[in-house]
């Protein structure tokens, strides 16, 4: 459903009130604006710049400062692929190539054309003992293997 | 039935194994509890699961699948524990009780002294009345009837060191804390994970909470803050919900809040989700980020010992430097103390992963050598493979090879060594890992992890990045060599904070250890481990 400036304004004003339009809680309420909207919508971040009297240039600032936030909507799946150490060297960036192949990633981008996946790398989810882990939505996996990514894409439609 | 439900536990399919019991009791009727536990650190054996019954031994299975899940209960309910990995006790009441080992008899298991991981995949994490059965809060009933500088006396008499990797002494951080003036003053647990290969402090507050929650009322307690943080890394989300119960049942039994167990003294905690950024381990940066701001860090001084957040005297320690502090209150620091090595006291838990046979987290006395952690309780590497390195410390450590196996590790032989013990991540590299590939993997995690604020690790962290993939690529000149450690200097040098100042530990090490490898790739355009791809020697590296 395409969602209005209203419905950003509305909804922001209501994670700013339960933040006492706190300006030390901006992290807080981006990631609650977030996990309501799968980003961070442009019309969301000038409505918290009004409310907060913080610069828009100085939430982008934030907002691009972390890698939890996203600017850009995201797929129906998130995947998020640990390149921690271990990982690494049981084969993480091969896993990482292929996956991108298979659900049609290009270059840097993120979401593939069909709006199925956005998959980003994360540094080190803490289960280096299972490395090569995967991480869907919020489902975790370990020692994945190249020849099983296609069953595991197939669990999320 | 216990279910090891650690991160570690759910990506080896623990989720799919306690629905299968679940169904399994209902099928079958068979009355008892199910109790999903956190990671006893024997992470090899996920999925695994922990049966018991009144007055018979506890007998745990490993590597447990949904299908398995109907046998192993019928034949431990039938009175056996065959297939069973390892028991708890031994009581000569089941059948092949024999030829089970004890759970602290395994390999992984036999060195370990666990004091910190003691309730660990033994305790429900989310009950606060087991981790009371289990001596919880005793340390903390000691320290309220305790005067501030007491404390400070026997924390010092511990010997504790930060455990988060800089090994400041425990005591005098407090102690500088104490000391500052103010009229408010905060105490923050540092839940921010950061280290690639390190897992211990999810393993920790993940699976005894509680005792990190006692850790830092004891903080607030000793340095006279009424408020405190917990600042736990997104990445990680049980360990924030775990902790984020524990705060609550803490406050609904009188743990945290006004009058705490009748000493008059009050504090209240709260759980702040970090949106992800490496230099938030840096503690100027970290309390950038909780203002709200992005997280750079600054010149020190002035420590936030004396002013932190918001510009008040504040006071920050790891996971696991908290959990200790419940342990030295109930040992006594004498006790606490008795092992260890000569500059650093008591244990510290180290994460064995990568190229080894059996990966987990082990607690063990500061000072225990490599060889011990790698080979004795990992198991060394894999069959037919060959030991190479093993990385220490995370992004800013180094990669120690074989000769220093027997080092002990300890926060001044590694960094004797060029590495350091950081987290106490240990990642084992094997003969199929290539030492400039490594050198390139954490120069790409530095150089888009630097905050960008000063010029020695913003732009160094990129030429080096630069260089070591021309190297990778076949198109290295040897003069890059000098060039990498000449750079190396200046960010060691004029870094602002330790990510700079760090960064060139993975190049200097696997330059120093293993030069012959960066002379293959540049004078013979070989990779000789097979893993960098140089363009046109493919053949090369197949022969």
């Amino acid at each position: 459903m395409i969602k209005t400036s209203q419905d950003y304004r509305s909804a922001v004003s209501e994670i700013v009130a339960k933040y006492s339009g706190s300006k030390s809680s901006l992290i807080a309420i981006l990631q609650d604006i977030q996990s309501r909207f799968n980003h961070i919508p442009f019309e969301s971040a000038l409505e918290v710049s009004e409310k907060l009297g913080i610069p828009l240039s100085d939430i982008y600032g934030v907002a691009t400062f972390y890698h939890q936030f996203r600017l850009k909507p995201q797929g129906r799946h998130l995947i998020s692929m640990c390149m921690g150490t271990a990982c690494h060297v049981k084969g993480a960036p091969i896993n990482f190539d292929a996956l991108k192949e298979k659900i049609g990633i290009e270059g840097d981008e993120e979401t593939s054309p069909d709006g199925r996946f956005t998959i980003q790398r994360v540094r080190c989810m803490g289960a280096c003992s299972l490395a090569p882990t995967v991480r869907i939505d919020g489902d975790i996996y370990g020692k994945v293997k190249l020849d099983g990514l296609d069953e595991l894409l197939r669990r999320y439609l | 039935m216990r279910v090891g439900m650690g991160t570690c536990g759910q990506a080896a399919g623990a989720e799919q194994v306690f629905k299968a019991l679940k169904e399994h009791m209902d099928k079958t009727g068979i009355k008892g509890s199910l109790i999903s536990v956190g990671c006893s650190g024997t992470c090899y054996l996920e999925p695994q699961i922990e049966l018991s019954k009144q007055g018979f031994p506890s007998a745990i299975y490993a590597n447990v699948m949904p299908d398995d899940v109907s046998s192993i209960l019928s034949s431990y309910l039938s009175g056996s524990v065959e297939g069973a990995v390892a028991l708890r006790e031994k009581l000569g009441l089941m059948k092949g009780e024999a030829n089970v080992p004890l759970f602290d008899e395994l390999d992984f298991n036999k060195l370990q002294i666990r004091r910190v991981t003691a309730n660990c995949g033994k305790v429900d994490p989310e009950s606060i009345d087991d981790y009371i059965a289990f001596g919880g809060f005793e340390g903390l009933r000691k320290v309220l009837s305790m005067k501030p500088e007491e404390v400070i006396d026997t924390l010092k008499a511990s010997g504790l060191r930060g455990r988060g990797g800089a090994g400041f002494p425990t005591y005098l951080k407090w102690l500088i804390c104490r000391q500052a003036v103010s009229e408010k003053k905060f105490v923050i647990c540092n839940a921010d994970e950061g280290d690639p290969g390190a897992f211990m402090n999810r393993m920790e507050a993940e699976s005894d909470p509680y005792r990190v929650v006692e850790g830092l009322i004891t903080a607030g307690y000793t340095i006279g803050a009424h408020e405190g943080f917990f600042f736990v890394r997104a990445e990680k989300p049980l360990m924030a919900l775990r902790l984020r119960r524990a705060v609550e049942e803490s406050r609904k039994r009188g743990l945290l809040g006004n009058d705490i167990l009748g000493s008059g003294f009050s504090f209240d905690a709260q759980v702040i989700l970090s949106a992800g950024a490496f230099v938030c381990g840096e503690e100027t940066a970290m309390i950038a980020a909780i203002e709200g701001r992005r997280a750079m860090p600054r010149q020190r001084p002035p420590f936030p010992a004396t002013k932190g957040l918001w510009d008040y005297p504040t006071n920050i320690n790891n996971v696991e430097t908290l959990s200790q502090i419940p342990v030295i209150f109930q040992l006594g620091p004498q006790k606490y103390s008795e092992i260890g090595s000569e500059k650093s006291k008591g244990t510290k838990v180290f994460c064995i992963a990568g190229k080894v046979r059996r990966t987990g987290a082990a607690e063990v006395p500061i000072g225990t050598t490599i060889r011990k952690l790698v080979f004795d309780i990992g198991g060394g590497v894999y069959e037919g493979r060959k030991f190479k390195a093993v990385q220490t410390g995370g992004p800013s450590g180094g990669c120690l090879p074989e000769k220093f196996l027997d080092l002990p590790l300890d926060y001044e032989t590694l960094q004797a060594a060029g590495s350091i013990m950081g987290s106490g991540g240990l990642i084992v590299l094997d003969d199929e890992v290539c030492a400039v590939d490594i050198a390139r993997y954490f120069l790409t995690f530095t150089s888009s992890e630097s905050c960008g604020k000063c010029a020695p690790c913003r732009v160094g962290t990129k030429v080096m990045l630069g260089i070591l993939t021309r190297i990778s690529e076949g198109e290295g000149e040897m003069g890059d060599l000098d060039e990498l450690r000449g750079l190396a200097d200046a960010m060691r040098d004029t870094s602002l904070c330790a990510l700079g100042q760090g960064a060139p530990n993975p190049v200097i090490t696997t330059l120093k250890y293993f030069e012959d490898e960066y002379v293959a790739h540049i004078r013979d355009k070989v990779c000789p481990a097979g893993v960098c791809k140089i363009a046109g020697k493919k053949d090369a590296v197949a022969q």
